[in-house]
């Protein structure tokens, strides 16, 4: 039989109730579903799941967990979305974590009780590589053959009876996803999955497959062969440790001589590539027809997108929408939305008695709640592009375009996705980099990210050039453009030298290889993108928002407390005086300053207005005064604070616009009149802002994603320095010469 | 001859390769093992990295891991 498709209506969507999916989440009734990157594996779960899924973490680790239900005539199941992966030797932590898995090798978490493979039509060679390593694993197993429309469209025919037979009987299911072409069959395949028997292994390696029978007589009978099997080729892997230790005292001398005898001295990982290769290739000589020589649009595309001047060219085009589509679309949204928290706080604010609680839930809460959400148009419009790009396959050829330049730094091309990433926010930036295999290459960008001009930076920037650098046109350009494309390019460039600084030092390694599939270009499927544009946001909002929203609350508290009633009685004195000899907008213009000088000499006297104080002495080198630190000390744990505290400070009220704020500051002075915001001073704040490591979220992923507090400790103490100085050193140099 | 420098529009076959990296074991796990028909299909600016097509699949390499593959013309098709 050849590959042809019975004509399938779509499948219905059937939604399950709640109470069905937490008796159907018992673990015993899991099926894994494993296959290659690019394989089409997500968009198959989604098919197969719909929205019946959630979002979790591997116990201790950062790889996702990605669990659905599919509900069938007679069952139900729980459908584990394993990372892709080739082989079972894994080579990045989401490989290690697939392999775990359907070895049942994770801790709390049954041994799925079927594999469903998922092998693209056009992609077989690497596909039933896996799919030969899977049979191994002596669980039920079934192929889902994807994309069997393209590989039909680019002349392949495969021989499904001749397939199934060579894997030893399994069932293998030809599907479009994308369409839901052979989904009824896939679903009915399913349901029996479960009992169906296990595949008869395909010999590749009779002295291996015999040796591992042999030691597996001398072990537990909980010990799967393949895993003795992975033992002997994996010589290093914990699973070697824990195989050898069931042999006993002997056991490490005994693996060795198999090792000896059957690998002689080819490393043993070469030999079972070439083994099970060769098998692979047999394998395709009888099943599939015609050769692969695919020429869709997607490779018309991708053949000219790859040539070296209009790749690189496209790239930029790309990065450039991206960087339009981020800063300008969501612009609007953030407007509105920032403006409606500052209308539902002025509501509850002026509902409620003056006091605690008035400004805890309007300054503190709403206040909290309005900064994490700010955000989310920027990052879910930037999510957005970043799903399809990968979808679309675009993001891998990205990669091999940067690799170049990357390298020059210590890095790869794999980096460059996390560092566009960060100009949004170093959060989700930090998260992209679990794509690099190589530990030493992924720390390296992850603190090289947080370099990058996220847009928290961006109102700091705005403010301080709008008020200070004259507004003049240098030759094409305008001053104020220029000093925010340098903060920008300073950003850059100390990320870079910083990761090159780390990987000639504490970083110090073999130059990472550089190996990378590139997929086809292909559309995107929109419920794929959909659903894990949603996915990613709940994660943003989980990490990133519950820091930044309590970092607001511990900020206005050090703010608020403690109260002076002194204060407060001045204040209502002013305002009682005012009200008796004033009228109508004389009268409401007094009550206003009256109310922001007090909120400012009310914040003089908090924590954070005394911390201001007691480190005066370490920012007046800086040219600061104590107003200016204690803003830059509200702004460590979110850095877009400094805004409100220096409104609240320079007593313009916390909503200030951003004018009234500017010519308040530029009449600051020092006791003496000397003007605080000189322009040496003004350019070494932007470069303190643009070093230093503001911002509590990025401190949290950077410990989350290195699993070690090291790395976020040094990256703020490295970065907080690198500000300091730069700010001192321009300060100094700019006032004294 | 070496993975590094073939012809476009030809096609190769892999007939020895250097085994003692563990990055090169990895490629190997990807699919570059004697035996496999591979061609060159594009590179970035500068010639590094390349991209290369084996059996419908695309794989970018560096240069430096190219030259750990030995290729030969005989076997495969024009």
């Amino acid at each position: 039989m050849s590959l042809l498709l019975a004509q399938v209506s779509s499948e219905q969507v059937t939604r399950v109730s709640a109470d069905q999916i937490s008796v159907r989440r018992h673990p015993s009734a899991a099926i894994a579903v494993v296959g290659n990157p690019n394989s089409g594996k997500s968009t198959l779960f989604n098919r197969l799941t719909g929205l019946r899924q959630k979002t979790g973490n591997y116990p201790g680790v950062t790889v996702e967990k990605h669990v659905g239900v599919v509900k069938l005539e007679n069952a139900a199941f729980e459908l584990i979305d394993l990372p892709g992966m080739f082989a079972l030797s894994a080579h990045s932590l989401e490989e290690r974590i697939a392999c775990d898995v359907v070895m049942g090798r994770i801790t709390d978490m049954e041994r799925p009780v079927g594999i469903i493979a998922v092998v693209d039509t056009t992609h077989l060679y690497q596909g039933l590589y896996l799919v030969q390593q899977l049979m191994e694993l002596e669980l039920p197993l079934l192929v889902a053959l994807t994309m069997t429309d393209a590989a039909e469209a680019g002349g392949i025919r495969i021989d499904i009876d001749a397939l199934q037979r060579r894997l030893g009987g399994i069932t293998v299911c030809p599907v479009v996803a994308t369409t839901g072409q052979g989904m009824d069959a896939l679903r009915a395949a399913i349901a029996t999955l479960p009992d169906a028997a296990k595949p008869e292994l395909p010999t590749f390696w009779e002295e291996l497959q015999a040796a591992s029978e042999e030691l597996a007589r001398d072990m537990p009978a909980t010990v799967p062969r393949v895993e003795i099997e992975r033992a002997l080729i994996e010589r290093n892997s914990d699973l070697a440790e824990e195989v050898t230790n069931y042999l006993g005292d002997d056991g490490a001398q005994r693996m060795e001589a198999i090792r000896q005898r059957i690998f002689g001295s080819v490393p043993p990982l070469a030999n079972e590539a070439r083994r099970r290769y060769a098998w692979v290739r047999d394998v395709l000589d009888e099943v599939q027809h015609s050769a692969p020589t695919i020429t869709t649009w997607g490779s018309h595309l991708a053949a000219f997108m790859n040539r070296p001047v209009p790749g690189t060219i496209g790239l930029f085009v790309v990065m450039a929408v991206v960087f339009q589509a981020v800063f300008a679309w969501a612009t609007p949204l953030m407007d509105a939305i920032e403006t409606g928290t500052a209308f539902i706080g002025v509501l509850v604010a002026s509902s409620l008695p003056d006091g605690a609680v008035s400004s805890f839930l309007s300054d503190g809460i709403i206040a909290g709640v309005g900064s994490v959400i700010v955000f989310l148009p920027q990052i879910m419009i930037l999510f957005l592009f970043i799903i399809v790009l990968e979808d679309s396959g675009y993001l891998a050829r990205a990669a091999y375009l940067m690799d170049r330049v990357m390298r020059s730094v210590g890095l790869s091309g794999q980096s460059i996705i996390p560092m566009v990433s960060s100009f949004a926010c170093a959060v989700p930036g930090i998260m992209a980099t679990r794509v690099i295999p190589n530990r030493r290459d992924r720390i390296a960008t992850i603190l090289a990210a947080p370099f990058m001009t996220c847009s928290a930076r961006l109102p700091v920037y705005a403010l301080l050039i709008a008020a200070f650098v004259p507004a003049q046109s240098v030759g094409l350009f305008n001053l104020q453009g220029i000093v925010l494309f340098g903060l920008y390019m300073l950003g850059i460039v100390t990320g870079l030298l910083t990761a090159l600084m780390l990987r000639k030092t504490a970083l110090h390694g073999p130059k990472p290889t550089f190996a990378l599939m590139l997929p086809e270009f292909r559309r995107p499927n929109m419920q794929t993108v959909l659903i894990q544009l949603l996915g990613r946001a709940m994660i943003f909002l989980k990490r990133a928002g519950t820091v930044i929203f309590a970092v607001a609350v511990v900020v206005w508290a050090l703010a608020y407390y403690p109260r002076s009633d002194d204060i407060a009685a001045t204040l209502t004195q002013q305002q009682s005086l005012a009200a008796a000899s004033l009228s109508d907008d004389a009268l409401s213009e007094a009550l206003s300053r009256f109310e922001n000088e007090a909120a400012a000499a009310q914040l003089e006297q908090s924590w954070l207005g005394r911390a201001g104080k007691v480190v005066e002495p370490a920012f007046k080198p800086l040219g600061w005064d104590w107003k200016i630190s204690a803003a830059v000390i509200a702004g460590f744990p979110a850095r877009e604070v400094i805004i409100a505290v220096l409104g609240t400070v320079y007593a313009v009220g916390g909503e200030a616009d951003e004018s009234t704020l500017a010519g308040r500051l530029q009449s600051a002075s020092w006791p003496d009149g000397r003007a605080v915001f000189t322009l040496p001073m003004v350019i070494g704040l932007l470069i303190f802002y643009a070093c230093c490591l503001q911002c509590a979220a990025t401190l949290a992923v950077i410990r989350r994603e290195t699993n070690s507090w090291r790395w976020p400790l040094f990256a703020w103490g490295y970065m907080t320095s690198l500000g300091y100085l730069g700010a001192l050193l321009v300060y100094q140099l700019g006032t004294n010469s | 001859m070496t993975l590094a420098s073939l012809e476009r529009g030809r096609k190769y076959l892999i007939h020895n390769v250097n085994t003692s990296d563990p990055d090169i074991q990895r490629l190997m796990v990807l699919g570059l093992v004697e035996g496999a028909e591979v061609e060159l299909a594009s590179a970035a600016i500068g010639g590094d990295p390349m991209e290369f097509r084996m059996f419908g699949n695309a794989i970018s390499l560096r240069r430096e891991q190219a030259l750990q593959f030995d290729v030969t013309t005989a076997g495969a098709g024009e």
